[in-house]
This record gives structure tokens, sequence and C-alpha cells, in this order.
């Protein structure tokens, strides 16, 4: 029995607590008013749980737009490629295109360092315990980086195919990275990181031989979560590829 | 995935309202989660009662729904069905052109405060 109100409705425990009297249970107002001539009355709030997120990712997209910056967000897996593909685009990007890259890791500045030796401008964000970027964390970021006008800003997220899928971050698209070692049917397992990038990467080609990994099927199945999803295939190493992926990005610079 | 920071935000929410509408409680809220949303129900009524503790909306009833998804075929040009809720297939075209309408997010509708 509630000790509270003498109720004796079914306990909801919370870990941790002690039994007993200890349970914890919201008291419905048909039983429990204490306070019977006090006014009530319901205030509409209608707001997404994550305004927060999304207001700030709202005024970074907005910056983008104001300065010209093509913002790409790049998700995938740990170990699918990321910042291997980034070195070689920078390396490979026409002189004439300025970049910029956030990189996003729970440790260390090891990728940041990798984008630096370069020569493109990199600031690392260390999430400690955290699982994804931020749209908070990329503001803070940015005012840091300060990328130049008409430039190239790629955001590397912390390698994790869940949740970057529900943070916006401002970008312009987000691009999915999904290597021939990690499984074909991972669209369909991670459908919400796929539904919400605009390109798909499929790295590491050139292992092709030695897996058993059916591109068509993986290319199906994303456009099964996604219809309009684009696939570019790759290799990071040997730069196969890459030139469409390159073509593609001048297409957005330009749209 | 997140219920606690969702939970840690609505509440804020929900106290920056309630304090804005001289709320001396919050009673209830009402709260949607996106279908297309990981948000896992069971986890946002647990950490809920945890964040609400020592604040405005402390005790407060937490009434959660879940709105189904609806879907969009593509080639139909129309609003469709689905037959069974895991194969996106259109029922009337049998294409695979569908997509899904639905929030992924999680959304405060309403408190009741007094």
């Amino acid at each position: 029995m509630c000790s509270i109100c003498g109720c004796a409705s079914s306990e909801q425990r919370i870990e941790g607590t002690s039994s007993g009297d200890h349970h914890f249970h919201p008291h419905s107002s048909e039983n429990c008013d204490r306070l019977p001539f006090a006014s009530r009355r319901l205030v509409d709030i209608e707001m997404d749980v994550l305004a927060k997120n999304n207001h700030i990712a709202s005024h970074n997209r907005e910056h983008f737009a104001a300065a010209g910056i093509l913002a790409l967000n790049l998700v995938s897996s740990p170990g699918s490629g990321k910042t291997t593909l980034l070195t070689r685009t920078l390396t490979q990007l026409a002189s004439g295109v300025e970049c910029a890259v956030i990189e996003g890791d729970q440790q260390t500045t090891r990728d940041a360092d990798r984008i630096r030796a370069t020569g493109v401008a990199a600031i690392q964000v260390n999430t400690g315990k955290g699982c994804h970027l931020d749209a908070q964390m990329v503001h803070d970021a940015l005012h840091q980086l300060s990328p130049a006008k008409n430039s190239l800003l790629f955001i590397e997220n912390v390698g994790n195919l869940v949740c970057p899928a529900s943070f916006d971050l401002g970008e312009r698209h987000k691009i999915a990275v999904l290597s021939v070692t990690e499984g074909e049917d991972k669209p369909l397992k991670y459908p919400d990181m796929f539904a919400a990038s605009g390109l798909m990467i499929l790295n590491k080609i050139d292992l092709l031989p030695y897996v058993s990994f059916d591109v068509d099927a993986c290319i199906a199945h994303a456009r099964q979560v996604n219809p309009r999803i684009e696939v570019i295939a790759l290799s990071a190493t040997t730069g196969a590829g890459m030139e469409q992926w390159l073509a593609w990005l001048e297409q957005q610079r330009c749209a | 995935m997140h219920e606690i920071t969702l939970c840690l935000n609505a509440v804020e929410i929900m106290q920056q309202v309630g304090r804005k509408n001289n709320a001396r409680r919050i009673i209830a809220v009402w709260m949607e989660i996106g279908a297309l949303s990981c948000v896992e129900p069971e986890a946002v009524q647990f950490c809920f009662a945890l964040v609400c503790r020592e604040t405005l909306a402390e005790g407060a009833i937490l009434h959660l729904e879940k709105p189904v998804a609806t879907h969009w075929c593509d080639a139909c040009q129309q609003m469709i069905t689905l037959i069974s809720p895991g194969v996106s297939l259109c029922p009337h075209c049998a294409g695979r052109q569908v997509r899904v309408i639905a929030d992924s997010g999680m959304k405060i509708k309403r408190i009741e405060i007094e």
C-alpha cells in the first residue's frame, strides 16, 4: 500500500531503490487531490523534444548558406574508411577548392592529425562518452575553425550507424560510408541511417575478390529503405571510383 | 537510444512552459513518439520518473502515444495502407516505391498544470 495516499496500485520500481514503501507511482488526480479547488489547465506545447538541437542545427545551416559553405556529414560504422577517404579526397581535390574538416571521436586527435598532414585545417571534437556529434559541438567547432566562404566542410561523425541519424548538425547531406567487408544487408539492419542519407559510398571495392559481398543486393537494399539514395562505389586506397565521387562533390558545390 | 537525454530535454521544456504559466506543479504530460524514431517507450517511462524528481514535474503522469506511420506510394501517387507492417509493398501496384511518412523524433504535445 502506498504510504502517501493509501492506494494499492501496482508498483513501478525504480532500479536501485530499496524495497518496501519506497515504490514510486504517479498519483492520479481523482484519488489523491489534496487541493480540490486548485485551478487546473492544459497548456499546449507541440514541441519536438530535440528542439534545442534542431534550433542550433538550423542556425548552423543558415550560417553555411550565407557563407556558401557546402557542409557534408560523413556517417558510418567504425573502420569503414571515412578518414582514409577524406585524406585521399583532400589531396585529389582541385587546388582552387578550400576545405576544412571537423573530426568526431570519443578520444584522441589521431584523425584530425591525419587530416592536417594533408595541409587542410581540421579540428577534433572529443565526445568522451558521447556516441554522436550534436549541433552545439559543430557550432562551437565552427567558431574555432572559421571555414572560408564558398569552401567545402567535411564533418566526420563518430563511428556509429545508429545515433547520428537522429541528430541534425545543419549539414546539406548525410553521406553513409559502407565498406564491402561489412555485409550487404547493413542498409536493412540500420534503415534510419540510410533513409537519412543522400549518398551511400561503397568503400574498399579493391577487396571484393576476397569477400562474399553482393554489390547489387546492397544497392537494392539501400534503395528499398531510401528510393532516392545515390550510390558511388570506390576504393579510397587504390583510387578506383574516386573520379565519380569528386564529380559528385563538384556538382553539389555548384548546386 | 538517448531516452535519458530526451527526458532531460523534455522536462526542461516542460518546466520553462510551466514557469511561464505560473504553474505550481505539472500534473501530467502528453508525449508522442514518432514511428521512425529509435525511442523505446519503456525506457522513456523509466527515465522520465527519475528525471522529474525535485522539479516542477515531480510526480507528473506521463501519457505516451505512438502514432502509427502512414505510407505513400510514389508510383500510385497516393496514401496507402500496408498489408503487413514489415513488408514495404504497395497493396495496389505491388511496387516497392513506398515512402514512410512518420516523425523520427519525440514530441511534447501538452502539459496539465495547476
